[in-house]
C-alpha cells in the first residue's frame, strides 16, 4: 500500500509529508527544531508541557505540535515572536515549579529542562518559586523518585503504564497538587514497581534516577583490606561511548577493560562470560525438559530481574516454567567469590564484586533473596549503571579516548559472541538454540544466525528445526509485550491445552538490555537500533560464537563445577522464585 | 374520578432541603384526614425557579402562588384554600414591602422568562412518566423513528440553529451530522451532566424537574446518529438528580420507549449513568469520556474530537443536558418555529442560574438576546438593599466580568465573547459596589487553582502564580510589574493549555483588567481597597471628635491594639491592629472607621 502524502507549509517552506505525520516530524523534516518537553518518540504524546504549540494559518486556537497531525494545505507558523514569548512564559512557569538544586542534581549538565533554559536564554526568575512540599522515595535499592523535582510530563506514567504495564506510578492528587507516584500515595517498594527504571530513562529532568553508587565504589577501591573486581554487562559496552560523544553501537569493550583496571580493580572480569555459562546451565535445562519431560515446557527465561520481579507479582501461576538459572551477573559474582577466591586464595569476605550494568533493577537483584549469597556472603556488593560509569570515569580524571586498548582477565572475561548477544532481545534465545541445537544432536548448526528472534518486533515467532524435530519460540520484550505471551500461556494452561510454545524469552526493557533503563539517556528506536548493531558486530567479529565453545567455560566446569546442572552449579548458579503481593500494602 | 384541585409543590433540591419534603407528606396526610384525596392531588415538582422566595406551592387551577412556606403552614393551607377555598393572603408572594400582594400572572420574575428548557420543571411530577408523556412527551421520538430520516433530523437542528449550551455553543446539528458521517460498528450518545461551576445548578434543577426531556432527546441523537448506547455522566453529588433519572429510565424502559425494539420499531437504545467525583475537570469533554472509561479525568488532545474518536475511541456525540432539553421541542415544533426566538447568531433562549447581590435569586429562562439590565432590574429585582450595581460575571470560573456600560447588552454567544466574557453554561453572578474586584477574582482563581487536572504545566503553574500574585495585589505587596506578570501569565495560559479549563482560567483576570485596572492600580499604588474586602489594606482609625471614650472597643479587641481610658479618646494602635473589625461594630456612636 502506499502511504498517501499531503502537501503542507511550515513557516514558507513547502514539503510534501506521509498523511498521519505530526506537525513535530513534519517540521523536523522541514529542518525545524520545535522545542518540546513532555514529548518522547518512544510514548503517545501527553502534551502536557505546552511548549510545542504552533499556529496553523485559519485556525483561532494553537495546537500543540506533538499531539496534531498535519492536514493537507495547512500552512503551519512554528515560530514567531508571539510563540516565542508565550513559550518563555510557560518554561518560566515550570521553572518556578522546579527547584533551583541544578548544581547538585543528577541530572546537572543532562537535564532537558536546563537545556532549555539555557536555549531561551533565561536569566532570572521571573516568578516566584512555587514549589511541591520535598518528598523523595528512597525505598528501593534502585530508583530515588524526586516528588518536588518532578515537572509532571508524564512520560514516567506512560512508560510505565503502556509500555510496560506495570503501573507503579499514577498521577495522584489534583491541581497544583498533582504528583507523580505509586497509586494510594504509596511508597516504591510497596507498589507493583519492577524497578527497571524506564522512567529515570525517560524523565527529561531529575525527578526518577537511578541510586547513585559511585562512591560505594570508590569507597571499595579505597579499601586496602579489600580485593576489588568487577564485571560488566553486554550491553554496556555499546552505549558506554554515548557519554564521551561517541556513536551510539561503537564497541569500547577494551578500553572499559583498561579504564576499570586503571581504577584499580584487581580483576576485570566480563559479564558476557558468565553469559555463556548461563546459557549451559539454562541450554541443559531446555534440553532435559524438552527430552525427558516436554510436558513441563514452556522454558522461561529469568535472566532479566525486573522480569523476575513483574512474573513474580503478576504471573506466580507460571513459576514452574521459569528456568532456574541465575542471571548472568549473579551467577559471575557467585563464581568471583568461590572459584576465583579459591583458586586464588583471597577469602571471600575479602573480595569486593562490583557490577557495571544497563539496569537499575539489578542493584535490586543482588539482594533479593538468600540465593543471592551463594558464596556465603552478598555475592555481588554494588552495581552501577553504564550512566554512573560514565560520571565516574569523568570525576576520575581519565581521559576515556585516550585509553589504551586493554585486556579481561581471563578465565571469567573470555566470551564468544552468543554471551555478547545477550545484551539485545532475541539474543538468549538465538544463543541457546546455538547451544540446544548442539547438545540435543551433537551436531553444530549449519548456519548460526537465528535472524526471525531479531529486531524491535515486539513478539517475535519462531519455529526451529532440530533434526526433524520442530521447536517453537517465542521472544518478547517491553513488559506490556510479554503479557500477551504469558496471557496465552495462561489460557492454555487453564484450558489443559499445550501452551503455543516451548521456549519463551522475555526482557523487561524495550530492544532488552540495549535499551535499559541505566543506559544513557535519550534512548529512542534509532538508537536502540544502532546499538543493537554494535552487538551483532561483536558477535560476528567473536572467533567463537557458541556458548559450548567456550573454552574458560568448559575449563571452569572441569575444575570446579564438572557439568552444567550438577549439584555444585546448582547450589551457586541456580535460584528459586516466589509469588510477591502486587501491592505491599 | 378526576381531581378537582391540584399542589404542586417544588421538590428541588433547594426547596428539599428546606423540608419541602417534609410537607409533600404533611400535605397527603392533612388532605387525606380532611377527605379530600378524591379532589385533589399534590404533586412534587421540579424547581419552579424563584429559589429566593423557597419553598413555593403552587395551587391550580386558580393559580394561587404561596412562597417561603413552612411545614407550620401546611395545615393553614389545606383548612382555608383546599377545604374552605380561602387564600391564605400571608403565604402570597410579595414583591416589596410597600407592594401589595401579587397573584402569579403579576410576578416581575416570571414576566420576561420563556421556557423551552424548564417547560416542564414545576409543571409536572418528575417521577411520573405519564405526566410527560401527557405534555406530548415522547412525541419527538415516535415522530423521529416512523416518519424521520437520520438526515430529516440533523436538517431540522440545523434549521433550529441550537448552539451547545455547556458553554462553547457549537452548532449542535454539527456535532451530530460528524458523529453521524464516520463509519463504526458501535457510536456512543453522552449526556453532559456535570455541572460543576459556582453558583451553577441550572441542569441538576433541569434534570431534576424533567429527566424524560433528556432521555428522549438522547433517544433522538441516536436515532440520527446511528448509536444504540447512551451514557449520562453526572456528577454523584446530585443524588435527587440521579434517583430521578434512575426512576425515569426504568420508568421509560417499561413502556418500551428505551431499550429494545423502541414503540415496536427496529431502533433499539438503551441508556447508563456514570457517576463523577465532582471533579470540575471531567466536565471537559475528554476528560469526561476518559472519566467514563475508567481512568483519570485528564482531558487528552483534540484532535481528534470525540465526534471521531470518543468513548472508547468509537464515534460519540457528547452534548450537555440544557442543550438536550431543547431537542425534543425542536422536533415537535419544528427547527423554524425556534429559529424565531432569539439573535441571529443565538436561537432559543439560555437558562440562568441568577445569584449574588440580588433580589430575586434563582433560575431563569430567557430569550437570547435579552439583555443584562433586563435580567437583573425585571426578573432579578435589582440589586439587594439598592446598592450600586458593580459588575456580573457570566460563564463562571471560566468567564469574565460584564460591566455596568455593558448592561444594555443584548445576550448571545457573539455579544459576550465581544466584551471578553463567555456565555458560559449559564451561571450569573451579580456583584456590586460592596464587592472588590481583585477579591472576586481571587475566588474564582482559587477554584480553578483547586480544580485544574494538573495535567498541562500552563494551567496547573500559571493558575497558582495568579493567584500568588493576586494575594500579593492584596495585600499591599504587589508593584506594577505585577499587572504585567499577570497578563504575561494569562496570555500564556490562554494561548498554551490543553483544554477548555486551562485556557479560559485567566479570563477573570483579563476582563477585570480590561474594566476596572483601576481598581487594581488603586490596590497596588494606593494600598487601599475601596469595597474593603482586602484586609490588609485596611486600616481602622477613631475620629477624636465622635468618641467618648465609653472603652466598649477596647474591651471587644481581641489583640488589644485599642489604647484609651474611661472618658479619654481612644487610639488603635495599627501594629497591633488584626483588622477583624469587632469595634466598628462595638462603637455605638460611628467613631471608628475603615478606610
Amino acid at each position: 500500500m502506499t502511504e498517501t502524502m499531503i502537501k503542507i507549509k511550515i513557516n514558507e517552506t513547502e514539503l510534501e509529508v506521509p498523511a498521519g505525520t505530526s506537525i513535530l516530524d513534519a517540521a523536523k523534516q522541514a529542518g525545524i527544531k520545535i522545542p518540546t518537553l513532555c514529548y518522547h518518540e518512544d510514548l503517545l504524546p501527553t502534551a502536557s508541557c505546552g511548549l510545542c504549540i504552533v499556529k496553523i494559518k485559519g485556525m483561532n486556537k494553537k495546537v500543540r505540535a506533538c499531539a496534531t497531525a498535519a492536514e493537507n494545505g495547512q500552512e503551519i507558523i512554528t515560530h514567531d515572536s508571539e510563540l516565542y514569548n508565550i513559550r518563555k512564559i510557560v518554561l518560566e512557569l515550570i521553572l518556578s515549579n522546579h527547584p533551583n538544586e541544578c548544581l547538585t542534581c543528577q541530572r546537572n549538565g543532562n537535564c532537558e529542562l536546563q537545556t532549555l533554559a539555557k536555549e531561551f536564554g533565561i536569566r532570572e526568575q521571573v516568578f516566584k518559586p512555587q514549589l511541591k512540599p520535598k518528598n523523595i522515595d528512597k525505598s528501593t535499592t534502585s530508583l530515588i523518585l524526586d516528588r518536588q523535582k518532578c515537572i509532571s510530563c508524564g512520560r514516567c506514567v506512560q512508560v510505565c503504564q503502556n509500555v510496560q504495564d506495570v503501573w507503579a506510578l499514577e498521577f495522584i492528587g489534583r491541581g497544583f497538587n498533582t504528583n507523580i507516584a505509586p497509586a494510594g500515595d504509596l511508597e516504591l517498594n510497596e507498589s507493583p514497581c519492577v524497578k527497571c527504571g524506564q522512567c529515570s530513562a525517560h524523565c527529561p529532568v531529575g525527578a526518577i534516577v537511578e541510586k547513585d553508587e559511585v562512591d560505594k565504589v570508590w569507597e571499595g577501591l579505597n579499601d586496602t583490606t579489600k580485593h576489588a573486581v568487577v564485571q560488566f554487562a553486554p550491553a554496556v559496552r555499546v552505549a558506554f561511548g554515548e557519554g564521551f560523544k561517541l556513536e551510539s553501537g561503537e564497541i569500547v569493550t577494551n578500553k572499559i577493560y583498561s579504564l576499570l583496571k586503571k581504577f584499580g580493580f584487581k580483576a576485570v572480569f566480563d559479564t558476557n562470560f558468565s553469559a555463556d555459562l548461563t546459557i549451559m546451565e539454562e541450554g541443559s535445562e531446555f534440553v532435559d525438559k524438552f527430552l525427558n519431560n516436554p510436558a513441563s515446557l514452556p522454558l522461561i527465561t529469568s535472566c532479566c530481574p525486573g522480569w523476575v520481579d513483574y512474573l513474580e507479582k503478576y504471573y506466580p501461576c507460571c513459576i514452574e516454567h521459569f528456568s532456574t538459572a541465575k542471571s548472568p551477573q549473579q551467577m559471575l559474582s557467585a563464581l568471583a567469590k568461590t572459584y576465583y577466591a579459591e583458586k586464588n586464595g583471597i577469602d571471600p569476605k575479602d573480595i569486593f564484586m562490583v557490577s557495571v550494568m544497563p539496569c537499575t533493577a539489578k542493584k535490586y537483584e543482588i539482594s533479593r533473596d538468600e540465593n543471592m549469597s551463594a558464596s556465603g556472603i552478598q555475592d555481588t556488593d554494588v552495581v552501577i549503571t553504564t550512566r554512573e560509569l560514565v560520571r565516574m570515569t569523568k570525576s576520575s580524571g581519565i581521559i576515556f579516548d585516550a585509553l589504551p586498548e586493554g585486556k579481561a582477565d581471563s578465565i571469567l572475561g573470555e566470551y564468544t559472541g552468543a554471551g555478547t548477544i545477550f545484551g539485545v532481545t532475541g539474543g538468549v534465545m538465538e544463543a541457546a538454540i546455538r547451544s540446544a541445537y548442539y547438545l540435543i544432536t551433537k551436531e553444530e548448526l549449519s548456519d548460526i544466525n537465528i535472524t526471525p528472534v531479531r529486531g524491535l518486533k515486539g513478539v517475535k515467532e519462531a519455529e526451529i528445526d532440530i533434526k526433524g524435530t520442530k521447536v517453537r519460540v517465542a521472544v518478547a520484550h517491553g513488559l506490556s509485550n510479554v503479557k500477551k505471551v504469558m496471557n496465552k500461556i495462561k489460557e492454555a494452561k487453564a484450558k489443559g491445552e499445550e501452551t503455543p510454545w516451548h521456549f519463551i524469552e522475555v526482557m523487561a526493557c524495550v530492544g532488552g538490555c540495549v535499551g535499559g533503563g541505566g543506559q544513557p539517556y535519550g534512548v529512542t528506536n534509532t538508537i536502540r537500533n544502532k546499538r543493537t548493531e554494535g552487538i551483532y558486530t561483536d558477535d560476528k567479529q567473536s572467533k567463537a560464537r557458541c556458548s559450548h565453545h567456550n573454552p574458560m567455560v568448559q575449563k571452569v566446569y572441569e575444575e570446579y563445577l564438572d557439568h552444567p546442572n550438577s549439584h555444585k552449579a546448582h547450589d551457586l548458579l541456580h535460584t528459586s522464585y516466589t509469588h510477591r503481593p502486587v501491592y505491599l500494602k | 374520578m378526576a381531581y378537582n384541585t391540584f399542589v404542586l409543590i417544588c421538590g428541588g433540591t433547594a426547596c428539599e432541603s428546606s423540608k419541602s419534603d417534609e410537607m409533600y407528606k404533611l400535605l397527603q396526610k392533612e388532605i387525606f384526614d380532611n377527605n379530600l384525596k378524591n379532589d385533589v392531588q399534590v404533586v412534587k415538582t421540579g424547581c419552579f425557579g424563584f429559589c429566593e422566595q423557597g419553598p413555593i406551592i403552587k395551587i391550580l387551577p386558580d393559580n394561587t402562588f404561596y412562597v417561603k412556606v413552612t411545614p407550620d403552614d401546611i395545615k393553614e393551607i389545606v383548612q382555608e384554600h383546599l377545604v374552605k377555598g380561602r387564600t391564605v393572603e400571608r403565604l402570597e408572594y410579595k414583591p416589596s414591602e410597600d407592594k401589595g400582594r401579587v397573584k402569579i400572572e403579576d410576578i416581575e420574575f416570571y414576566q420576561k422568562q420563556f421556557r423551552i428548557v424548564l417547560r416542564n420543571c414545576g409543571v409536572i411530577d418528575p417521577e411520573n412518566i405519564n405526566e410527560y408523556i401527557a405534555r406530548d412527551g415522547y412525541l419527538a421520538l415516535e415522530k423521529v423513528i416512523f416518519q424521520m430520516t437520520p438526515d430529516d433530523i440533523i436538517n431540522e437542528l440545523k434549521i433550529s440553529g441550537l448552539r451547545g449550551r455547556g458553554g462553547a455553543g457549537f452548532p449542535t446539528w454539527m456535532k451530530w451530522n460528524l458523529t453521524k458521517k464516520e463509519n463504526a460498528d458501535q457510536k456512543y450518545v453522552v449526556c453532559n451532566a456535570d455541572e460543576g461551576d459556582p453558583g451553577a445548578y441550572m441542569d441538576r434543577s433541569t434534570l431534576e424537574g424533567d429527566p424524560h426531556s433528556v432521555l428522549e432527546a438522547m433517544a433522538i441523537c441516536g436515532k440520527a446518529i446511528g448509536a444504540s448506547r447512551g451514557f449520562i455522566y453526572i456528577r454523584a453529588e446530585y443524588p435527587l438528580a440521579i434517583t430521578r433519572l434512575e426512576i425515569a429510565i426504568k420508568q421509560a424502559k417499561e413502556l418500551g420507549l428505551l431499550g429494545d425494539n423502541i414503540l415496536g420499531s427496529d431502533f433499539s437504545f438503551d441508556i447508563e449513568i456514570r457517576l463523577g467525583a465532582g471533579a470540575f475537570v471531567c466536565g471537559e469533554e475528554t476528560a469526561l469520556l476518559r472519566s467514563i472509561e475508567g481512568s483519570r479525568g485528564m482531558p487528552t488532545p483534540r484532535p481528534p474530537f470525540p465526534s471521531v474518536k470518543g468513548l472508547w475511541e468509537k464515534p460519540t456525540c457528547i452534548n450537555n443536558v440544557e442543550t438536550w432539553a431543547n431537542v425534543p421541542v425542536i422536533i415537535n415544533k419544528g427547527g423554524a418555529w425556534f429559529s424565531k426566538i432569539g439573535t441571529e447568531n443565538s436561537k432559543g433562549t439560555k437558562v440562568f442560574a441568577l445569584t449574588g447581590k440580588i433580589n430575586n435569586s434563582g433560575l431563569i429562562e430567557v430569550p437570547m438576546g435579552t439583555t443584562l439590565r433586563e435580567i437583573i432590574y425585571d426578573i432579578g429585582g435589582g440589586i439587594i438593599n439598592n446598592k450600586k450595581f458593580k459588575a456580573a460575571q457570566s460563564g463562571g470560573p471560566s468567564g469574565g466580568v460584564i460591566p455596568e456600560q455593558y448592561l444594555d447588552t443584548p445576550i448571545d454567544y457573539n455579544n459576550l465573547t465581544a466584551i471578553g466574557s463567555m456565555m458560559g453554561s449559564g451561571g450569573l453572578i451579580v456583584m456590586d459596589e460592596d464587592d472588590c474586584i481583585v477579591d472576586v477574582v481571587k475566588f474564582y482563581l482559587q477554584f480553578t487553582v483547586d480544580e485544574s487536572c494538573g495535567k498541562c504545566a500552563p494551567c496547573r503553574i500559571g493558575g497558582k502564580q495568579l493567584l500568588s500574585i493576586l494575594d500579593d495585589i492584596s495585600a499591599g505587596n504587589a508593584t506594577e510589574q505585577s499587572i504585567k506578570n499577570l497578563k504575561a501569565i494569562s496570555i500564556a495560559m490562554n494561548n498554551a493549555s490543553l483544554c477548555g479549563l486551562g485556557q479560559t482560567a485567566s479570563n477573570p483576570v483579563m476582563s477585570t483588567l480590561k474594566y476596572f485596572e483601576d481598581e487594581y492600580l488603586e490596590h497596588i499604588n494606593g494600598k487601599k481597597c475601596s469595597a474593603g474586602k482586602c484586609k490588609s489594606l485596611m486600616t481602622f482609625t477613631i475620629v477624636a471628635d465622635k468618641c467618648i471614650g465609653c472603652t466598649a472597643c477596647a474591651r471587644k479587641c481581641p489583640a488589644n491594639a485599642i489604647i484609651g481610658t474611661v472618658k479619654q479618646v481612644h487610639v488603635i494602635d495599627q501594629s497591633k491592629c488584626i483588622k477583624c473589625g469587632a469595634c466598628v461594630t462595638a462603637c455605638k456612636f460611628d467613631a471608628v472607621i475603615k478606610g
